[in-house]
């Protein structure tokens, strides 16, 4: 049996279990959702990334149903959802604050949902108790919220919008208030259990690497629209615009005008000593401004000349050693820094280059990508 | 030597003109009445042993006998209860629009609740004087409407008390269920709903108990003081409504003997002392579920 | 995002409408011409006139006047000392005790209070009349006092003491300097509460008085008990008049220092 790649978003006949179509969504006179469409597939591990105030809360709010929509229409499964109040959606969220009802036990706060449908008792219980397990909590059903650690009330609130098993389940920066190294444990848990579960989850985060971490695919927000929507390594390694290169990890931008100089060639003219050659698949015309991302680890460093194109000389300005690598700041002639990462592969090696010695720094054509904005 | 002055003004203060004072109404409760100034006996005069030997039940047992008594003591009850009741009820509504509006509005809606507490209690209950009245305001506006050929007779009757004690103690009730619904996360509500509640529903599960604190406190703080309200029922309940406060009060006043209104001060006090061991724990209870 | 449904506005309006139309109809009619409290005959300030020449209610202004000044400032100074002792005390014989003598009196019926403080009286042969109505005041409103400073102890930094300590500051000097001008607020409002408990009180100053003293509350109530009268309206829009403006006045304050505060951080942070 061949293992086929999950990538629903690529077959075109596929149907989406959410679809956003020119969704636009006004607060007085704030545009927090503007003229916005997608689609989202069933058993997607779907990132909503972007600063704050970008409209990710408010997609996911409309998603929940305690937004109305000043225009357009969302689907879920092909109907329209407009109207159906939150309590009536195969919805369910996860509070960014939790919002566990402090006055019931952990086990009543997961049946919550369950009671609410009228389930039958024996199947009640069942479904709570394995939802505990679900998420290794069968020894707390008995306690209070107040009584177990934050980590606990995580998945606390992850079992409980589980526990109606809705067709999607929306997370609210769902990991926000842990502390870093549980937040990355955390992070691989909620991988586990969406595929276990097979359950469709939404994800709205601020945070790039967690997005980058549990995303099928993911879509970077800005001032209420969607700048890109793609798998991870395509928003880190083809991102569409300066912004989602500059808000995905680290980048240089060279900005300069083009000259085309071959088959899908361009020099850009960034204001060095000479032009760099890039290779793009995206064309531009004679003389255009254009933007040249590269990221640091693509940039190597060198005492002398190297061979081939795309050379620079600078002096280096400020290291930063992050343990498993090392940043190097290189100014350019022209004043612009270059960003250089180097991996530290050897516990022991003799630095290679200190503060203001003068360095060369080089890329190949093909280790940037060529934007147009 | 500093600690100790501090500890020790304010507390010999207090047990100069509380403490004590309850221990000679207890004292004085189990004494007999006597025409004699001050008007009841045995008295310091007597001696130690003999102001001792001679105290008894009588009194007590007299209040058991006199049904004025008990019957004021069941009405007081009563009446506290139901105005509690209807307090709740209007209070409620009340502190729950005003955790819900606008911030910006909450300060002043505040201070709007708080600010006829700072005015005189007897001038805002002698308001309801001419408005009651049978030729008073609302007799004279029901009429106009037409709702009522013949004034209604509201004053000296039971429901101006209520009106009375509903109106001056409703604040006591809006200040702790606000307290209690402003500090209450408003994504609880909407984790409710999504998880299949109605905003009906919603109410019910998690509003309703999660401001049950307020409540209860609200409830304690209207029905310990109406069972012991004075100045109600003798502005605006007539002398059909028997109120064990004002039995006290002509008890003293009036009929002058001593005695018998310490007995019914004790008693008032026996029976006080339940809700306010309630009012005390919930208090407590707060407390700790804030930590 | 915080629009008020209609139930919420109705809730609100009829709410305040209840508490406040009473006071505003008593305002209202104490501008009437006519004796008949319930008739309007046309405006008039007549009834302030003669209020205003009328020496028993004066003189019984003056004694409600004298009795809050002194009662509520003794109050202070004890209810002060009480919430300290309570907060920082520590443990102390018969701390139990005296926390209870501090709350029960804010849940004791005026009445029990008031006969038990006259009893006490009498027992002591004391001469009842200005001073033992500021003994009775001073007693329960001290545990007013109490319980707002206390409230405001409880939320006081700790370490700002310490700190004063850790400098060389007394215990004494870093209460009267550190600690005192923190929570001076509250014990602003328990004086102004206390003052006002003292004004209104009817039931225990009527206990704890003589034939020689009578307060403004026990005035008006002799003359309410025989009905609605103009002169007693006049008097009340006037009590009603001074605490409304001397809150809203207290309120703007505050909001001004507010403001005041807040633009002051915001320069400080340009700076």
């Amino acid at each position: 049996m061949v293992e086929t790649v999950f990538e629903p978003w690529a077959d075109p006949n596929a149907d989406p279990l959410i679809s956003f179509k020119n969704v636009t969504k006004r607060f007085g006179d704030f545009v927090a959702i503007d003229d916005l469409t997608l689609d989202i597939f069933e058993r997607e591990f779907f990132a909503l990334l972007g600063p704050s105030g970008c409209g990710k809360t408010t997609m996911m709010r409309i998603l929940a149903g305690f937004e109305n929509l000043t225009s357009g229409s969302t689907l879920l499964s092909g109907h329209d959802i407009a109207g159906i109040p939150p309590n009536k959606r195969a919805v369910n969220m996860m509070f960014q604050t939790y919002a566990l009802f402090p006055h019931l036990s952990v086990w009543e706060n997961i049946a919550f949902g369950l009671r609410r449908d009228g389930v039958a008792k024996d199947v009640l219980h069942a479904r709570v108790e394995e939802m505990l397990k679900l998420t290794r909590l069968e020894k707390f059903g008995r306690r209070k919220p107040h009584q177990i650690s934050g980590g606990q009330r995580q998945r606390v609130a992850l079992a409980r919008s589980l526990a109606k098993a809705p067709k999607l389940l929306l997370l609210d920066e769902p990991l926000g208030a842990l502390d870093k190294k549980l937040r990355q444990e955390t992070q691989f848990e909620l991988m586990d259990i969406q595929e276990q579960t097979g359950t469709t989850f939404v994800i709205v985060t601020h945070d790039q690497e967690e997005a980058m971490t549990v995303a099928s695919r993911v879509a970077v927000m800005d001032e209420g629209r969607i700048i890109q929507v793609a798998t991870p390594e395509k928003i880190y390694e083809a991102p569409n615009s300066v912004y989602v290169a500059d808000f995905i990890g680290d980048v240089n931008i060279l900005t300069g005008p083009v000259r085309a100089v071959g088959a899908d060639t361009y020099s850009l003219d960034f204001g060095g000593s000479e032009p760099m050659t890039a290779a793009s698949d995206r064309s531009f015309a004679e003389g255009v401004t254009a933007h040249l991302a590269i990221r640091p680890e693509k940039i190597g460093i060198h005492a002398e000349r190297p061979e081939g194109p795309n050379s620079v000389q600078g002096k280096v300005l400020d290291i930063a050693y992050l343990g498993n690598l090392s940043t190097y700041h290189v100014q350019l002639p022209n004043g612009q820094i270059i960003k250089a990462q180097t991996a530290n592969t050897r516990r022991v090696s003799r630095r290679v280059f200190t503060w203001e010695d003068p360095v060369w720094v080089s890329w190949s054509a093909t280790a940037g990508v060529l934007l147009d904005r | 030597m500093r600690r100790f002055l501090l500890i020790s003004v304010p507390y010999l203060w207090l047990l100069t003109l509380f403490l004590i004072p309850f221990v000679i109404v207890f004292k004085i409760a189990l004494s007999d009445a006597a025409l004699a100034i001050p008007p009841y006996m045995p008295t310091m005069k007597d001696g130690l042993s003999a102001m001792f030997s001679q105290l008894d039940f009588e009194n007590f047992i007299f209040l058991t006998e006199d049904d004025l008594y008990w019957k004021a003591y069941l009405s007081s009850l009563k009446i506290a209860f139901i105005s509690t009741v209807l307090t709740l009820l209007l209070g409620y509504p009340i502190a729950y629009a005003m955790a819900r509006a606008p911030h910006e509005w909450r300060a002043t809606l505040m201070m709007l609740i708080i600010l006829p507490f700072w005015t005189s209690f007897l001038i805002r209950v002698y308001a309801w004087v001419g408005i009651l009245s049978t030729e008073g305001l609302l007799n004279r506006f029901l009429f106009w409407i037409g709702a009522i050929s013949e004034p209604l007779m509201i004053l000296n009757t039971s429901t101006a008390v209520y009106i009375g004690i509903v109106y001056t103690y409703i604040p006591f009730m809006i200040l702790p269920i606000y307290a209690a619904l402003e500090r209450l996360d408003a994504s609880l509500i909407e984790a409710a709903e999504d998880l299949g509640c109605s905003r009906m529903k919603a109410f019910w599960l998690i509003t309703v108990p999660l401001s049950k604190g307020g409540i209860i406190a609200g409830c304690f703080l209207v029905f310990i003081p109406a069972l012991g309200e004075f100045v109600i029922p003798s502005l605006l309940g007539g002398s059909g409504t028997l109120m064990i406060g004002k039995v006290l009060f002509e008890e003293f006043f009036s009929n002058r003997d001593w005695p018998v209104a310490s007995a019914v001060a004790v008693i008032l006090l026996i029976i006080l002392i339940i809700p306010i061991i309630l009012f005390q724990r919930n208090e407590q209870r707060q407390q700790e579920a804030e930590r | 995002m915080n629009r008020l449904s209609s139930f919420n506005v109705v809730s609100l309006t009829f709410g305040f409408a209840f508490l406040y139309l009473p006071m505003l109809i008593l305002v209202i009619y104490s501008f009437n011409k006519s004796k008949l409290v319930t008739v309007w005959a046309g405006f008039s300030t007549k009834w302030y006139g003669e209020l205003l020449s009328n020496e028993a209610f004066l003189d019984a202004a003056w004694v409600t006047l004298k009795v809050a000044m002194i009662s509520s400032s003794i109050a202070t100074v004890l209810g002060t000392m009480a919430a300290y002792t309570l907060v920082r005390g520590g443990r102390f014989f018969g701390r139990t005790l005296f926390s209870g003598m501090i709350y029960a009196p804010l849940v004791m019926p005026e009445v029990i209070t008031g006969l038990s403080l006259l009893l006490l009286f009498i027992g002591i042969g004391m001469d009842r009349g200005v001073m033992t109505i500021v003994l009775a005041h001073t007693t329960f409103s001290m545990c007013f006092v109490s319980v707002v400073v206390s409230s405001r102890l409880a939320t006081f930094d700790r370490s700002l003491e310490e700190a004063a300590l850790d400098l060389g500051a007394s215990p004494f000097q870093a209460f009267r300097l550190i600690t005192l001008p923190i929570i001076a607020p509250a014990v602003v409002s328990g004086w102004l509460l206390a003052f006002t408990l003292s004004l209104d009180d009817l039931v225990i100053a009527s206990f704890a008085t003589g034939p020689s003293a009578t307060t403004l509350p026990m005035k008006i109530w002799s003359s309410v008990r025989l009905g609605v009268s103009p002169e007693i309206n006049a008097l009340s829009s006037i009590l009603i008049g001074l605490v409304a403006s001397g809150v809203i006045i207290a309120s703007l304050i505050s909001k001004r220092n507010s403001v005041r505060l807040r633009l002051e951080e915001r320069t400080a942070e340009r700076l």
